[in-house]
């Protein structure tokens, strides 16, 4: 027989001015298993607190139920004091007769809170007697992070981390770490320059010894859960043996052939082995094999024959590598709206139509024209340029209804950057509104305006056209009500901001969600704005939404924080409040597999003793489990409980209804 | 249930009948809910007895068979909004097989009006109070769920 002891709180006056405390606990003092009950003003208090321990040792409790507040509120006080007392924490269980009791029914007669918290507080004895003592369940973790994506965001996250004292993988698409910041000419609102800001800290990323870097690859899958995930890598072939070259250069010099350049948005050819930008960490070159007539066609050779440690490869093939690591760090960034999308604005129609990222590489004084502004048709210095914002974002019709945020900001620096290399030219910008929340960001924009002599019109263009070597643009100026032409050398059009192509994929291969942009999900938007459903896989950057770099910045730095927090013991506990299969009567339907939203239910293979299957049957892995019970419901034989919420504890609770 | 079943009578001869309601509600949202209408000090029906769960996800359709043949006159079901699930998903996973057992609960010859299904957030505490007080009028219209037992004998 159980022996339970209840404890009826009267909250000060808060429970008793409308439950007849005393009453309930004669009442449940004749419920079968109940051998202590009484009633007491403060139950969480340190007398409170006390009397339950010591109650627990006289009556020698083996189950505790406190009718109070809220569990919300006070079951890990109480689970705490019992577990002080030597009691299971998990055979103690609240019945809630303040919030959903005694403050919702104001009947002064306290007739009507005596009796509901009579029924509350035996429903929760009966509950209880089926309680089994859990333990809290620890996992090992395994002290390396991956970091997936090399841009700022990434590289801030596995900075951070290796400076705490870990491992750090990072993954990087491309053949140099970097990502879109590199591309920028300078930052705004300091208008500093960006690789002057980004470049050092590649290079501390490249040389830190708890970093490895993965240029050229992918994560191809994981697998595990918090603390213990193994992930694949596919090392693309770059044809290039990584530890035998020295970066001379020779071999990219020599190369005959050339192809358009990544990096520089189309604006520029590289050659066919290339490194993306000379400040390239690694400063290593890959080979573009579908452009190389020697990988095609067995013909040229040029690059091996000049490459002085033999380190070009043509045999080398894509290599998948696995890593183990306890955490993981996603920071893949994002993409701009494909420019055909934009045919009313003459993209790819007309030459000097250019999006955003490509005025970046005109400006930047590592870019195709060496920092003169200069237009891609003819190569004539525009003597006026209109900027488009908004385009793609917040309309509806390109299925991108959000802000892209940045665009405000980087095409007032697009005004200013202009106005200084080209002193007598002219800025238009036609925009819907100007978003420059943040700090010194509107003053930023209001001296792009103000002083630096960019015309700002509101509204929208209806049409961009080719006349007699200029660009036309026709638009609407709703703030004089009145339709503008204007003949410009050159159009930058502020795209959309969007997720990466195979964003969706890599969420899924991962475990992740998403929105219907392939943005990534975080576990909350405000209070946990770094962490994902997948315990121990983390975000940063602009692959959660539009964001700039500071933020960026501080999303890695928060994300390695989450990361360090995790690593800083041996073993992680957690709830016990987890699945169960009994594998005895599993009979493999795999319909709890389907319904896991956490993919912690495995197929586990039973084995005789000539080693030959005999059967399947379903296995929750406690690491991933979450605890929600949706595989329980899902269980046609019965065979998956949850503890803590066992069938058990359930019917037994409506029985006591 | 004998004992259960005296006291039905009794509270029935007096005239004033009220219905008995099982809320089988998710541990997230609308626990929490009904929590805030607590700290709020909103008033509503006392004719509610709650049932936590983690999930809506959890729900067993046999725990409101249990219920009804317990006693409950109206049973209710609450969770999180659409999308707003604390395990992601659960939610859908409840209102998939409440559509599925309701037809099923119609055929077997049970009135409908008793089940009820909402989502009830973490912060709309009014609108748990304005559910329970709802549903209970409503069941309090049909009266006590005596067709129960006759199912029960047919059985």
């Amino acid at each position: 027989m159980a022996r339970i002891g209840v404890f009826i709180c009267q909250c000060g006056n808060n429970i008793e001015s409308t439950v007849d405390t005393k009453s309930v606990s004669e009442e449940m003092e004749k419920v079968p298993g109940v051998v202590f009950s009484c009633n007491y003003k403060f139950m969480c208090s340190s007398p409170g607190q006390e009397m339950l321990k010591e109650a627990i040792k006289k009556h020698k409790l083996d189950g505790v139920v406190v009718s109070a507040c809220s569990p919300h509120m006070h079951e890990k006080t109480f689970r705490k004091a019992c577990e002080s007392a030597g009691l299971n924490p998990y055979r103690c269980e609240i019945a809630n007769i303040r919030e959903q009791c005694s403050w919702v029914h104001h009947d002064k007669t306290k007739k009507t809170g005596t009796v509901k918290s009579n029924d509350l507080t035996r429903m929760t004895i009966e509950r209880l007697k089926r309680n089994r003592p859990l333990k809290k369940i620890n996992i090992p973790v395994n002290k390396r992070a991956l970091v997936i994506g090399g841009g700022i965001a990434g590289i801030q996250a596995a900075l951070d981390i290796a400076e705490g004292g870990r491992e750090v993988i990072l993954v990087e698409k491309e053949p140099s770490i970097g990502g879109n910041m590199a591309r920028l000419s300078e930052t705004f609102p300091t208008m500093d320059c960006s690789q002057c800001i980004l470049t050092p800290k590649m290079v501390e990323a490249e040389l830190h010894e708890r970093i490895k870097i993965y240029t050229y690859s992918e994560v191809e899958g994981l697998d595990g859960y918090i603390g213990n995930f193994t992930v694949r890598i596919r090392k693309k072939a770059k044809y290039v043996d990584e530890e035998l070259c020295t970066g001379c250069g020779e071999c990219i010099e020599k190369c005959p052939f050339k192809a358009s350049s990544e990096f520089e948005l189309g604006l520029n050819k590289r050659k066919v082995i290339y490194t993306p930008f000379p400040q390239a960490v690694p400063n290593i070159p890959v080979i573009d094999a579908p452009n190389c007539t020697m990988i095609q066609k067995g013909k040229c050779g040029v690059c091996a024959k000049v490459c002085g440690p033999k380190a070009i490869d043509f045999e080398q093939t894509d290599e998948i590598v696995e890593e183990k690591v306890g955490a993981v760090v996603v920071a893949t960034g994002y993409e701009l709206m494909p420019n055909e999308r934009f045919g009313e604005y003459g993209y790819g129609r007309i030459k000097d139509v250019i999006n955003g990222l490509q005025f970046e590489r005109l400006a930047s004084s590592s870019g195709p024209t060496g920092g003169e502004i200069r237009r891609p048709s003819d190569g004539k210095v525009p003597e006026s340029v209109v900027f488009i914002q908004c385009v793609g974002s917040r309309d509806e019709a390109k299925g991108v209804s959000y802000c892209s945020k940045i665009c405000c900001m980087y095409t007032a620096k697009h005004t200013m950057l202009y106005k200084h290399k080209v002193h007598e030219g002219q800025a238009y910008v036609f925009y819907m509104d100007i978003r420059a929340g943040g700090k010194r960001y509107e003053e930023f924009t209001r001296r792009a305006i103000e002083d630096e002599g960019a015309v700002y019109l509101r509204g929208r263009v209806s049409r961009v056209y080719e006349r007699g070597g200029k660009v036309v643009v026709q638009g609407a100026d709703t703030l004089s009500a009145s339709q503008v032409e204007i003949e410009a050398d050159m159009v930058v059009l502020a795209t959309a901001i969007v997720s990466r192509t195979g964003a969706d994929t890599l969420a899924q291969r991962l475990g992740i969600g998403y929105d219907r942009y392939r943005f990534y999900n975080e576990y909350h938007p405000k209070l946990r704005p770094v962490e994902t459903v997948n315990a121990g896989i983390y975000l940063a950057g602009a692959c959660v939404g539009p964001m700039d770099i500071p933020e960026s910045v501080s999303m890695g730095s928060a994300a390695a924080s989450k990361v360090l927090a995790l690593f800083s013991a041996d073993e992680m506990a957690r709830e016990p409040i987890v699945a169960g299969v009994d594998k005895t009567r599993c009979n493999a339907c795999w319909d709890c597999l389907v319904a896991c939203p956490y993919s912690a239910i495995e197929k586990e293979e039973v084995k005789n003793r000539q080693g030959e299957t005999v059967r399947w049957n379903a296995r929750v892995n406690e690491g991933v489990c979450q605890g929600c019970g949706v595989c329980v419901a899902a269980c046609r034989s019965k065979v998956i409980d949850l503890a803590g919420y066992t069938d058990e504890q359930v019917y037994a609770a409506i029985s006591a209804f | 249930m004998d004992e259960k079943d005296v006291s039905r009578t009794e509270q029935d001869s007096k005239g004033g009948f009220e219905p008995r309601i099982m809320a089988f509600v998710c541990n997230w949202c609308t626990y929490a809910g009904a929590d805030l209408a607590g700290t709020s000090r909103m008033e509503y029906k006392e004719n509610v007895r709650i049932v936590k769960l983690p999930c809506t996800g959890r729900i067993d359709p046999l725990f409101i068979i249990k219920a009804f043949e317990n006693g409950a006159d109206g049973v209710l079901v609450s969770g999180c909004h659409p999308g707003d699930c604390h395990y992601t998903t659960g939610n859908y996973h409840a209102r998939r097989r409440w559509i599925a057992f309701r037809s099923l609960m119609e055929f077997v010859g049970i009135d409908l009006r008793r089940l009820h299904f909402s989502w009830v957030s973490a912060s709309e505490a009014l609108k748990w109070v304005d559910l329970i007080n709802n549903v209970t009028d409503e069941v309090r219209k049909l009266g006590p769920f005596a067709e129960y037992k006759g199912l029960k004998q047919g059985w």
